[in-house]
């Protein structure tokens, strides 16, 4: 019999009991990187076959929200009238779309550990690959709406600037587009890394609350709608009531979509403060729901 | 080896060298799961519990105080009734459900043959799914694709290969997750019942390489009930009674001793499924 690994480099593995504690964490992260693959191929393999009964196939990834770009078009523009500008049907749009990414992200995240049950059961690997992977579809299903964004501001870009406003009497005329590029936007990037970051803690959380409490799903899309209602996608954060906004302290999403459509939409750089708060709910995140998630995922196997 | 009754070949264990360094020790091992008694623990029943002011859990002790080492080169062979502990054996080996009580060493690399087609997706095609098969097992992408000729040319699907799984027969993809499952030469294979797959051909190719095997990986655990399979590819055999590890030995007299225990004759039907 010949073994091509010899004796000392073979890895030892001790199994010992445990009481909802960590493991060790540097073999944990390692191995977790080393599987990455799998978790790149997970998602991918979800994202082939989720089309593939449909006559679109994976163009609805760009119909989708498009569609959807479509139905706030005509509730914004058509049904209430005009006074809003495209500078407020694209705050809506960005911010739409960026908390439709974090909405899957949480559906996804919710149910990729339960319905991994085979999977879970007869292989071992850091089960953190599952709310990963998670992430890593939802994240790829959110860029073609940047990619519509990028056609509405182009149009913006070229064609609003003739829409003008003049008055009667003075004879002055006021721009009524503010949608323009300008280097600002590219501060949008780090606004949107931190969304992602605290996308990615928000997956492992509602993995693991998942596991313990079924309902989770069941609840999820209503709690998510009350949270779209609370943040600044719909309306602007200054048109909030005043108790209203004093609550915002305690909304992630209040500094978070706040700094992404002010970089994207608005062309200013929002106050530090927003930066720093956004930074703290996206590692704030990441930190509770990984750990939380790391200290718990031994159970799951016998749990699922 | 070839079974007088049915014809068929039989794996036979090799005179393989069986090293003194221990590449399993499995030390004063208890796992009891605690499950509650819904099946899907849900809110409604949590609130309705805190009500009520207590949890209800139920514990199932699947092994209880199992110990005992493999040597590095032998075939371990475990034999129990149905709900045994023996499935629980190997996840606890395998890293997969942590001990409740004692302690496991493994040396080197383990890989689960515990179930066919774990990872697998039957949407994508038969290609796509030995990648996903093969990372979801623990290959890298290079060791993948160095293996990927010989595994599709293994199952034998011709240009079912590239068609997607849901137009397979089950035998079909059974074939393709075996042929995945036994390309991944580990240090420590664990095999829980994966033996019986596909039809005559296959079977004849899944037990060759089966043997290949059993002769290539250093150290391997079989968990099957067909016990002639037990008696001819293991070098050692233990086995469990609810929980208990009850004997271990010689693998003929192990098996003699269980079928004695559970009052069957040793007929063919018993030898070859049980």
């Amino acid at each position: 019999m010949t073994n091509p690994v010899p004796t000392e480099t073979r890895p030892v593995q001790v199994f010992l009991p445990h009481r909802a504690g960590l493991p060790r964490l540097v073999p944990y992260f390692s191995n977790l990187w080393k599987r990455r693959h799998f978790a790149v191929e997970l998602s991918r393999a979800s994202m082939r076959s989720a089309h593939t009964n449909t006559f679109f196939g994976q163009f609805w990834l760009v119909i989708g929200p498009a569609l959807n770009a479509g139905v706030y078009f005509l509730l914004v523009s058509v049904i209430r009238g005009g006074n809003a500008g495209p500078d407020f049907f694209m705050h809506l749009l960005a911010g739409l779309f960026a908390f439709n990414f974090i909405q899957a992200v949480m559906s996804n995240g919710a149910t990729s550990v339960t319905k991994g049950g085979n999977l879970v059961l007869n292989t071992a690997f850091p089960l953190l690959l599952l709310p990963f992977s998670a992430l890593r579809t939802a994240f790829f299903r959110f860029v073609p709406s940047l990619i519509i964004l990028l056609g509405f501001f182009i149009y913006f870009d070229y064609f609003g600037a003739q829409s003008q406003a003049c008055d009667a009497v003075t004879g002055v005329c006021e721009e009524l587009n503010t949608i323009h590029f300008t280097p600002i936007m590219f501060m949008a990037i780090p606004a949107l890394l931190l969304i992602f970051i605290f996308a990615a803690g928000l997956s492992a959380l509602m993995a693991s609350v998942q596991i313990y409490f079924r309902d989770t799903t069941q609840l999820l899309p209503y709690a998510t709608r009350i949270w779209l209602y609370l943040s600044p996608v719909l309306y602007y954060a200054d048109q909030m009531k005043p108790w209203m906004l004093k609550l915002e302290i305690l909304n992630p999403l209040y500094p978070l979509l706040g700094i992404w459509s002010e970089t994207l939409v608005e062309g200013t750089i929002p106050p530090l403060t927003w930066w720093l708060g956004s930074a703290a709910w996206a590692f704030g995140s990441l930190f509770i729901g990984v750990f939380f998630f790391m200290s718990r995922e031994r159970e799951f196997a016998v749990r699922i | 080896m070839i079974d007088e009754e049915t014809g068929a070949t039989i794996p036979v264990a090799p005179d393989r060298p069986i090293s003194d360094e221990i590449a399993i020790s499995v030390q004063e091992l208890d796992i009891t799961y605690r499950t509650t008694f819904e099946k899907k623990p849900t809110l409604k029943q949590a609130i309705v519990r805190l009500g009520r002011g207590k949890r209800s859990v139920k514990t199932v002790e699947a092994l209880k105080n199992v110990s005992f080492d493999v040597n590095r080169g032998s075939v371990l062979g475990i034999v129990g009734h149905n709900g045994a502990g023996k499935s629980t054996l190997m996840r606890a080996i395998a890293g997969i459900v942590p001990p409740t009580n004692g302690r496991i060493e493994v040396v080197g690399r383990t890989s689960t043959l515990l179930s066919l087609g774990v990872g697998f997706n039957r949407a994508l095609t038969g290609r796509e799914n030995v990648i996903l098969g093969g990372l979801a097992a623990g290959l890298t992408k290079d060791e993948l694709e160095d293996r990927y000729e010989r595994i599709a040319e293994f199952a034998g699907l011709g240009d079912f290969i590239d068609m997607p799984m849901n137009t397979y027969s089950s035998g079909m993809g059974a074939r393709l997750a075996f042929s995945v499952a036994v390309h991944l030469d580990p240090d420590i294979l664990l095999i829980d019942e994966a033996l019986s797959t596909g039809d005559a051909v296959f079977k004849e190719k899944a037990t060759e390489r089966m043997q290949e095997l059993v002769d290539n990986s250093s150290t391997m655990l079989l968990i099957s009930h067909a016990l002639r399979t037990i008696i001819n590819m293991s070098t050692e055999c233990i086995w469990l009674d609810h929980g208990k590890l009850m004997m271990r030995g010689n693998p003929e007299e192990v098996v003699d001793a269980y079928t004695e225990f559970v009052h069957v004759k040793k007929t063919s039907a018993t030898m070859n499924d049980m």
